[in-house]
């Protein structure tokens, strides 16, 4: 359990750094490390990380936004509901995923240290009134383009971004495409045919698949 | 069904008076140059807003998602197989590359280890990819230079290898073939011997790339010093791939932090980084990598285990909750899936890091004060897939 | 061609409409022939593909069929665009390559008009290009246009020295301007003695062959010296507006170029029209004439279109640094060196 260790070690070290601002954590062992820190200090973490971890390497930053989907998965699909002849049904609770989570949306961004080979996700809560975050561009020059994509996106500012325009949309596009309450334009466009998940394998119906080997 | 709330406004109008400032600003001095998006030398619809002062570049804009296809957005709808038929299309030229990361993440979360000759031949199919993108770069660096015969070499030479992925997967471009667990099927017969036969063409269109291309004095004058990134920028930039290693980084996903499924521990290559982190080290580390990715599959094709091609999974995948981060040493670069899961036949989120979005995010930087026909050299070294770009 | 047109008694004006003729036609069948062998054929070949294959057997009538489709397009000329000088200007580029064809001999009596000051007239001619592609990259109200005139002008300008350079070096050696003048003295020379190969004067003008093979590539801006029309940068550079005939008028006049440049350098260095052996002033070189001078150029063309086909561009300064800094000294002392062994010799 070495890398458990390591990892562990890395957790500490952050902790001493940052102190209150690591609200939660979660190691996979042998695999991953992810740490979640307060708003405020998204910045101080950022360099903290760079500084102490040694993590140079700036690897992304997105933002996920938890809240279930009230359309489903298919059921964009107008017939599907009329067909199903079910209400649209109850989307789930909201959970969180590693690391824990209070509001709707996260920004999560991840940085690697390329010598000891290691990685670390951070992760912030977004607030849901004020959706605001220092911007990460002192600390790590590539953040830009990411945290652009992320406010054009989930609408998530950037406080102190350089140059916060769209990236892939429009300059007139209204609303941020990849939030939840945000329908997938292309099933709103063209029903989708229905549910047809998987089809049967030619020749085969058994749940497992045996390969000849040459 | 928007809420547009104070801050996202405010937000725009700061927006629009920064580009307005921007705008004044540049007026008076240079002329403002679109290359793209329909452009030759771009991969495809970028557009580069370049502000010139007679041939000396100002600065540099690329503007990207003329290609944006929503991707991150559609998989949030789609099956864990049906999600690997679309990432096929990121970086269409090295297309299994895409795949691999989202299977092997996707594998993390489930738990399952794909047998080891799927494993073999997956990591075989990784390194055809390779093979099929960088003889495409080489080719494509000699016609944006001008010397357009060395173009026709490497699609005339690449056919081979598309051959080979085609006898395999049925597809030349969109082979859509790794399944949580494996591959979709085995090998044809006779399919060993023709892929070295592959290999060979490409060894000797790596050596006319190296004569024709490299060893040009007119080439070397084009790409000595042109765009020299140091090794923090690069770093704080994200570059990867190459791009990274032609600064001096030395790390390939390959060698450090491999993650399980792919067979590169049993494999004897080399890592190779160039300290200068200008355009020709940038091409020259491509050229040598495709030598050494034919060296890997011969390696590869000699040790094939037998066995099952593909692990006992269940006909309809339901990865368990959780969160899962996998990269790999793609063709352009480092590509990472995030993928967020809970439980259900669909992924709940799926981030896609691409290569390409870093690497050319670094293009303002490097392009200040540059010659304009320097920015095609640096574009050309850099090398991105518009689809990687803008997903 | 005087001398014979002269014995016929023929008014001036129509001996002169003669010559005209048969240089309007003389342009595009050169042209054409450069065209197909090189651009489509030899390219081909070198780049491991068949080429055209459609038009004609084996793809020979591939540029009839261009011309013919570039000649039935709409004209369009672009709405900021100044119409005269846009309409002028590949006429101009056009014109100074017809005047090169006025001097270049097929035989000591096939020539149009046999100057005694050819080849500074021919020098002198070629020059007048550059206004055409200015003409065409200002005209044309399109910035990649502007940009690739700018660039042309530079490099035409800065290439011409180096040419004239290494053309006054053939010229301090055979004594004369003349075209005619210069293959006679090929013809009549000796390698030491040994006169059987008369003295071409490559032999003795190698640097100066060198030098004015790669002006000679720059003046028809092609790769390596291709910025001005840097397919992968600019798009067309100057030309890019042009479209259907006037775009024709470019393409014509940049083979028709090449053909006579090749044919120049051929006279200057290889001996022109000349076969060792036979006297220059016998019958026979009304056919054989035509006959070597048209292989000469083939091999020079040859050439010219190997090194387009393998060479990357030169980036501007680099192209301008190569010719102010290495041609025009190398040329220089080529003429010391030539002067002075003139008079030891």
């Amino acid at each position: 359990m070495a890398t458990d260790e390591l990892r562990e070690g890395l957790l500490a070290t952050l902790r001493a750094e940052l102190g209150d601002a690591v609200v939660g954590s979660h190691i996979r062992p042998g695999d991953d490390l992810w740490v979640r820190v307060t708003a405020e200090a998204w910045l101080t973490a950022g360099e903290a990380v760079k500084a102490t971890l040694g993590c140079t390497y700036f690897d992304f930053l997105s933002a996920i936004d938890w809240l279930p989907s009230p359309f489903g998965r298919d059921m964009d699909s107008q017939e599907d509901l009329l067909v199903s002849g079910a209400e649209a049904k109850e989307p789930p609770a909201m959970t969180t995923g590693y690391a824990g989570g209070d509001t709707r949306m996260q920004v999560f961004a991840r940085v690697s240290n390329l010598e000891r080979h290691y990685g670390v996700t951070l992760k912030v809560d977004v607030a849901d009134d004020d959706p605001t975050l220092p911007t990460w561009v002192p600390v790590y020059a590539g953040a830009n383009w990411h945290e652009r994509e992320a406010w054009e996106m989930y609408g998530i500012t950037f406080v102190g971004h350089p140059h916060l325009v769209h990236m892939y949309l429009p300059g007139d596009f209204e609303g941020n495409p990849m939030r939840k309450d945000f329908p997938l334009l292309a099933r709103r466009v063209k029903p989708w045919p229905g549910i047809v998940d998987v089809e049967p394998m030619p020749g085969g119906t058994d749940d497992e698949e045996d390969g000849e080997s040459e | 069904m928007t809420a547009v709330s104070d801050h996202d406004q405010l937000a725009a109008m700061a927006a629009q008076a920064n580009d307005a400032r921007a705008n004044i600003e540049f007026e008076d001095d240079g002329m403002t140059l679109n290359i793209g998006p329909q452009h030759p030398a771009t991969h495809g619809t970028l557009r580069i807003v370049a502000k010139i002062d007679g041939e000396q570049v100002i600065s540099a804009e690329p503007i990207a998602g003329y290609m944006h296809r929503g991707y991150e957005k559609l998989t949030e709808v789609r099956t864990y197989p049906q999600v690997t038929t679309l990432i096929n299309r990121i970086d269409w030229l090295g297309s299994f590359a895409n795949e691999v990361p989202f299977i092997l993440a996707a594998e993390k979360l489930m738990d399952v280890e794909a047998p080891p000759r799927a494993q073999h031949i997956r990591t075989i199919l990784f390194e055809l990819s390779r093979l099929a993108n960088i003889s495409l770069f080489l080719g494509d660096l000699a016609i944006q230079l001008g010397g357009l015969s060395l173009g026709f070499y490497s699609f005339r030479d690449r056919e081979f290898v598309l051959n080979q992925i085609e006898a395999v997967t049925g597809g030349r471009f969109h082979p859509n073939f790794d399944r949580i667990g494996g591959l979709k099927d085995d090998l044809p017969k006779g399919w060993i011997a023709e892929t070295k036969v592959a290999m060979e063409k490409m060894r000797s269109f790596c050596d006319e790339a190296d004569d024709l291309l490299f060893g040009n004095e007119i080439f070397q004058k084009r790409t000595r010093g042109i765009g020299v990134i140091p090794a923090d920028v690069a770093k704080s930039y994200g570059l990867s791939g190459p791009n990274a290693r032609a600064s001096g980084i030395d790390w390939d996903l390959r060698r450090d932090n491999c993650p399980p499924g792919l067979a590169y521990d049993k494999v004897d290559w080399k890592v190779w980084t160039h300290p200068d982190g200008d355009a020709f080290a940038r091409s020259w580390i491509r050229l040598q990598e495709t030598r050494e990715a034919t060296r890997i599959v011969d390696q590869l094709l000699d040790t094939i285990p037998s066995g099952p091609i593909m692990a006992k999974v269940p006909r309809i995948i339901k990865v368990p909750e959780g969160e899962a981060w996998v990269a790999t040493e793609n063709p352009l670069g480092e590509m990472g899936y995030y993928i967020v899961s809970k439980g259900d036949l669909v992924p709940f989120r799926v981030k896609i890091r691409s290569a390409s979005f870093n690497n050319v995010s670094i293009v303002p930087w490097v392009c200040r004060g540059v010659y304009v026909p320097d920015v095609i050299s640096i574009l050309a070294s850099l090398y991105f897939i518009l689809g990687d770009i803008d997903r | 061609m005087t001398h014979v047109l002269s014995s016929i008694d023929l008014a001036y004006w129509q001996s002169t409409l003669i010559k005209l003729i048969v240089a309007a036609i003389l342009v595009p069948t050169t042209a054409l022939i450069l065209g197909i062998v090189f651009l489509f054929k030899v390219m081909s070949w070198m780049q491991s593909r068949k080429g055209p294959q459609e038009a004609g057997p084996r793809g020979l009538l591939q540029l009839l069929a261009d011309g013919a489709k570039f000649v039935q397009k709409e004209d369009l000329i672009p709405d900021k665009a100044d119409r005269f000088v846009f309409k002028t200007a590949p006429l101009v580029v056009l014109m100074s390559t017809l005047l090169l064809y006025v001097v270049l001999p097929a035989s000591q009596h096939l020539v149009i008009e046999d100057l005694d000051v050819g080849i500074f007239y021919a020098l002198a001619v070629s020059s007048l290009s550059v206004i055409g592609i200015l003409m065409a990259g200002w005209a044309s109200a399109n910035k990649y246009s502007l940009m690739g005139a700018l660039r042309a002008g530079g490099q035409l300008i800065a290439y011409e020295l180096p040419m004239v350079l290494a053309v006054v070096g053939v010229v301090i050696q055979a004594g004369t301007l003349s075209l005619n003048g210069i293959v006679q003295a090929q013809a009549n020379g000796a390698i030491f003695g040994f006169s059987a190969l008369g003295n071409p004067f490559i032999l003795t003008q190698f640097v100066g062959f060198f030098i004015f093979l790669a002006a000679v590539q720059a003046e028809l801006t092609q790769t390596p010296f291709d910025m001005p029309v840097a397919e992968s940068e600019i798009v067309g550079g100057y030309q890019v507006e042009y479209s259907g005939f006037r775009f024709l008028f470019f393409f014509l006049a940049e083979f028709a170029t090449a053909f006579v440049f090749a044919g120049i350098a051929a006279t200057l260095f290889l001996g022109g029209y000349w076969f060792p052996g036979v006297d220059t002033s016998s019958n026979i070189y009304w056919i054989l004439g035509p006959a070597v001078l048209f292989t000469k150029i083939m091999a020079v063309a040859f050439l010219i279109f190997w090194v387009r086909f393998t060479y990357p561009r030169f980036r501007e300064d680099q192209l301008q640094a190569f010719a102010w800094k290495w041609l025009i000294p190398i040329a220089l002392v080529n003429i010391l060196a030539t002067g002075i062994l003139k008079v030891v010799f």
